[in-house]
Order: structure tokens, then C-alpha cells, then sequence
């Protein structure tokens, strides 16, 4: 465990409560060299290139395939015939061009830090789920829970979303080119939600913090979920968003409906200065 | 969890027999208890085909009291007394396990008064009752049903299925999917979820008249179904009323002799995957299922909160 005397974190106002009784809480020093790189993380070269053949392959080992072929140095890896299995694709925490030549099943790239990652079919439910940071770009329409819980990069669909889409979000970027169901952004705590299309009902419900954008018609709003002002930032940054997710639909920007939370819900202001920071 | 399937051709027929087992047994990790099948095939020109158990699969596992098997063949003389005192016809009979039978019947009363008095015989439970409609259900994976009950050669026009994972009632065969939807022939339903508003609508349902033989609470779309349908609404106005009346988290398939519907409750708590194509519907809570019978890359989608569907044959 690193010491946190004299730590940066100390001088910020981390770890000034005084904590009673037991706490499995590591403390995390940026500057010590091992913590810039996980345990099973590899360093890739995006020019080495191969296949795997998922047709008679399980999740399992379909992911230690994966994870053999990165140690050995390739950078782009292609999965054929998916055959929309579950859970292909997770835990990948270095930078990889995965190309996913058909469709996912349930929690397909969850838990990654980095890759980028192209799926020329459809998701299921729970695609990318705890997404650190990287780029998932998915052809056609996804399940309910896209983007649960991720913290950070870019999640796009370019059909449309079952319900619950960025439940739990805590930072990054979601982008649906077509519809959303109930409840998108329930309880979102930070981020961005950009949905071109229609969204059911109950939107951004117990939103804590963070922005969702709708191009098409809200069926209704959730608790504590309120309309803001669009502004020019807002247009800049929605341009330049939608360029990256490779959506090419005419957008009248200033027409989109910007949906922020209305912060009369939660009990936020009476947590502890640790709890909060821990809650984003 | 449970996982449930269904698949409907329009407007002809298929081996929807073996669909049906390919798609639930891909679905066997959602629910390994139990395996029901509601298969909806040419028929018997104007007869009625009977599938009824006098007793129950009893093996490691299960929840039923084990019972002599010796009691069976008593019961099933019992059950052809009854049905010959109500003016009914047995044309064909055939024992499929010694608990479960297969009958062809000839019978112009009232369909009622013959359930009636087939489930007065003691441990006795008629799984369907049809002019197309086989519904068949016992312990075991998709494959272990469909290999017992020679479902793998099947032909029909469409069917749905449902493997359970036990948690609110027993592991046994009365508690297993699908439901007929007593006393409408050709009516039957499998469904994903929790009820959280079974006594109160079933308690409402029983004083109407209405009989439930399990404590599941699937049993209740079932039941709410046929009650609605016996007051006159048509399928998708009884369907678009379940959304309403039952509370919970669920998504549901029924069936008819040339129909197949989904519901999905105003939550979108539970998954369905849908594929359609001029030649057929087909849908299941996972896309696995569904390729399981189309191994090509195909277009899918979730069916969104409060959404109902139904396609004719």
C-alpha cells in the first residue's frame, strides 16, 4: 500500500475524515510506475492482423483466444462468426482493433479500458458495461442496458436501443442513431447521451448529474429530469461528437432537446466530501 | 431467470418440433428444471387432441411425492370411464410415459363439462386440450423432453416453449410452462418474470369460476386470458388488458390454433428478441435461440416497454 503522507490527494481534501472501524480502501499513488499499467494489459501493433473463428469456439475460450493473440503482439483481431454468443470480448485493457464480423449476445466488450472496436451486427443487452475508455461502434440496433455503468470513451449504435440505455453512467459518451426505450439515463451520474431518434418514457429518471440530447420526440420526462437551454457549446460539441460516431443523418442541432437533472431529487449535498467523490 | 421461444410460419408448415428443441435447449442456462412445449400441427380434422398426466416425473431434484407407479393405469382407466360417460369418442390412445398420454377424441358437448370431469380423477391434469394444440412438459432440458416425448419430427405451423428455472413454486410438472388456457382449446402461454399481483387477481379469477390447478404465478396470464376471451374481447384487446390489470415485471408469449402474440410489461424488465421476415416470426428472450434455426447473420430487435404484437399463421 502506498503512503499517503505528503500525498497530492491529501492536499486536494481526500482522506481528512477520520475513518473508524475496518476499510479495504487501497490507496492508489499515480506515481508509482506499476500502477500505469494493468496486470494483463499488452503493448499491441495495430499492423499485425488475424482471425478467429468463433463458430465452434465458447465465450470462454473465444476470450483467451483474445488474450493470447495480444500477448503475442497483434493488434487487430478479427472475430467471425459470432453467432451472437454472450459475454465475447471482455476485459481488454490495452489498445486493440477488435473487428466483430456479426452479431453479440449479452455483455459483449464489457469491463474494457481502450480498444476499439467495430461490430457489423447487433448487440444484446449490457453491451460495453463498465467501459473505461475506447471506441465501440455497433452497425445496427442494440438490447436494453447499452452502456451501463461505463465511465468513459464512446459507445455508438447506429440503430436503435432497448431500455435502460446508460443506467448508471458515470462518464463518456452514448450516441444512438435511432430510438431509445424507458428509462434512458436512469440514475446517470455523469456524461453525455445523444439520441437522434424517438425515447420512451420515464427519461433520465433520478438523474444525478450529466447531459442527454434528443433529436425525435420524449414520450416523458423522470423524476427530477428537466429541460435546459441548447447553447452554442452545445452545437460545437454535438457536430464534432457525431463526426466521430460516423452517423451521417441531417441534424438540425438547435432543434434537439437538451435534458439535464433538476438536482431537487437526491439527498447529494449532505454526503460526506468522500462519499461524493466516490459517487461520481 | 427462465428463458421462453417461440416461432410462427406463415402460412405454411415446418419442423416446428425440432425449432422448438434446437431454441430452448440453446436456452437451457436460463432455466434447467423444467422444458414445456406448445406445438400447434395439422390436427385431426374435426377430433380433439388430448395430452394429459396422471401423476408426476419423480426423480433427484424434483419437488413431487414419489408415488407406485402401479396407480397410474388405474388412473388412465378412470380417466376413459369419465370420458366415455360425457358422450366423448376415443379414437386413438397412447401412453407416451407411464404418467403422461396422448388421445384422439370425438366430442360435440361442452368442452368445459369434459375437463371437468377428466380432472375429477384423483392427480389427474389435462395439458391441452385442441384441435391443434399439443402441449407437452416435464422435467428435464429441451432435449431430454424432446427425445422422451418424440418431439423432434414435429410438423406445424408455429409453437412456443419455456425453460424454467424453479423459484416461486416446485420443480415438478404442474408447475412447468407452458399453460393451457383452460377451458379455451388451442390457447397457451409461457412467460418470463414475476407477478407481483397473483392472489389478488387470482382470488378475483376463482370467484368467477375460473380454476387454477398450480401456485405459479404464470399460470395467471393463462387464466386472465381465457377469462377475457370468454367475455368476448379478441386476443390482442385481452393482451393489451394483461399490460394493465397484472403488475410485475414479465414478458409473456401466447398462442392459438393460427395466432402467435408477445406482451412485454411497462418496465421492459425482461428481454425478448425479435425476427421478422415474410416466411416467419421468430423470438425468444435471448438472439442465441433465434440462430440456433438461422444460422445467417440476421436483422433483430427488442420489442420496447408495454409493446403488444401478433402474427397470424
Amino acid at each position: 500500500m502506498a503512503s499517503i503522507k505528503g500525498h497530492k490527494s491529501t492536499e486536494m481534501g481526500l482522506h481528512e475524515e477520520v475513518l473508524t472501524g475496518r476499510t479495504q480502501q487501497v490507496f492508489f499513488n499515480p506515481e508509482e510506475s506499476e500502477n500505469f499499467f494493468y496486470h494483463d494489459a499488452y503493448d499491441v501493433d495495430f499492423n499485425k492482423r488475424t482471425e478467429i473463428d468463433a463458430k465452434d469456439i465458447e465465450c470462454l475460450d473465444i476470450n483467451r483466444k483474445i488474450k493470447e493473440l495480444m500477448s503475442q503482439g497483434y493488434g487487430t483481431i478479427v472475430i467471425k462468426n459470432p453467432g451472437s454468443k454472450h459475454s465475447i470480448g471482455v476485459g481488454i485493457l490495452n489498445k486493440l482493433n477488435l473487428i466483430v464480423e456479426g452479431s453479440l449476445g449479452y455483455f459483449g466488450i464489457g469491463s474494457v479500458d481502450g480498444p476499439n472496436v467495430r461490430i457489423s451486427g447487433r448487440v444484446g443487452w449490457s453491451c460495453a458495461e463498465n467501459m473505461m475508455a475506447g471506441k465501440v461502434v455497433v452497425e445496427k440496433n442494440a438490447g436494453s442496458c447499452f452502456g451501463a455503468a461505463i465511465r468513459g470513451g464512446d459507445l455508438i449504435c447506429k440503430g436503435s436501443v432497448g431500455a435502460r440505455s446508460g443506467i448508471d453512467m458515470k462518464g463518456g459518451t452514448i450516441i444512438v442513431g435511432g430510438d431509445a426505450g424507458a428509462f434512458t439515463g436512469f440514475m446517470m451520474q455523469r456524461g453525455r447521451i445523444v439520441i437522434l431518434g424517438d425515447v420512451g418514457p420515464n427519461l433520465a429518471d433520478s438523474l444525478y448529474d450529466g447531459t442527454i440530447f434528443v433529436g425525435g420526440n420524449i414520450k416523458s420526462l423522470g423524476a427530477d429530469a428537466v429541460e435546459a437551454e441548447m447553447t452554442e457549446l452545445d452545437v460545437d460539441w454535438l457536430k464534432r461528437k457525431l463526426k466521430v460516431a460516423e452517423i451521417d443523418k441531417k441534424v438540425d442541432f438547435k432543434k434537439m432537446t437538451k435534458i439535464v437533472s433538476g438536482k431537487k431529487l437526491w439527498n447529494y449535498d449532505n454526503l460526506e466530501p468522500t462519499e461524493r467523490k466516490g459517487a461520481i | 431467470m427462465c428463458g421462453i421461444a417461440g416461432i410462427i410460419h406463415r402460412g405454411k408448415s415446418n419442423n416446428v418440433g425440432g425449432e422448438m428443441q434446437k431454441m430452448l435447449q440453446s436456452l437451457k442456462h436460463r432455466g434447467p428444471d423444467s422444458t414445456g412445449y406448445a406445438l400447434y400441427g395439422e390436427g385431426e380434422s374435426n377430433n380433439y387432441i388430448l395430452r394429459y398426466k396422471v401423476g408426476e416425473n419423480v426423480k433427484e431434484g424434483t419437488t413431487a411425492v414419489k408415488e407406485d407407479p402401479s396407480v397410474y393405469a388405474a388412473r388412465r382407466k378412470e380417466v376413459d370411464k369419465k370420458i366415455n360417460e360425457v358422450g366423448a369418442t376415443i379414437h386413438d390412445d397412447e401412453k407416451i410415459t407411464d404418467y403422461s398420454f396422448r388421445y384422439v377424441i370425438s366430442y360435440d358437448g361442452d368442452l368445459l363439462d369434459l375437463a371437468k370431469k377428466i380432472e375429477s380423477v384423483e392427480e389427474t391434469e389435462i395439458q391441452s386440450l385442441g384441435k391443434s394444440l399439443e402441449l407437452i412438459k416435464d422435467i428435464g432440458d429441451a432435449s431430454v423432453v424432446a427425445d422422451q416425448y418424440s418431439l423432434n419430427q414435429f410438423s406445424g405451423t408455429h409453437g412456443i416453449g419455456h425453460t424454467r428455472m424453479a423459484t416461486e413454486s416446485g420443480v415438478d410438472i404442474r408447475s412447468a410452462h407452458p399453460y393451457w388456457a383452460y377451458p379455451f382449446s388451442d390457447v397457451s402461454v409461457v412467460h418470463n418474470g414475476q407477478l407481483t399481483n397473483y392472489w389478488n387477481n387470482r382470488r378475483a379469477l376463482e370467484a368467477k369460476g375460473m380454476r387454477f390447478l398450480s401456485s405459479c404465478d404464470s399460470e395467471l396470464i393463462a387464466v386472465y386470458l381465457a377469462d377475457k376471451i370468454r367475455e368476448g374481447m379478441d386476443l390482442e384487446e385481452a393482451m393489451k388488458g394483461s399490460l394493465e390489470h397484472l403488475d410485475g415485471v414479465f414478458t409473456y408469449l401466447v398462442a392459438t390454433k393460427d395466432k402467435l402474440g408477445m406482451a412485454k410489461d411497462t418496465m421492459a424488465a425482461k428481454p425478448m428478441v425479435l425476427y421478422e421476415s415474410d416466411d416467419l416470426v421468430a423470438l425468444a428472450s435471448e438472439e442465441v435461440a433465434i440462430r440456433s434455426v438461422m444460422p445467417t447473420e440476421i436483422d433483430t430487435y427488442d420489442p420496447y416497454e408495454g409493446e403488444v404484437k401478433v402474427w397470424q399463421a
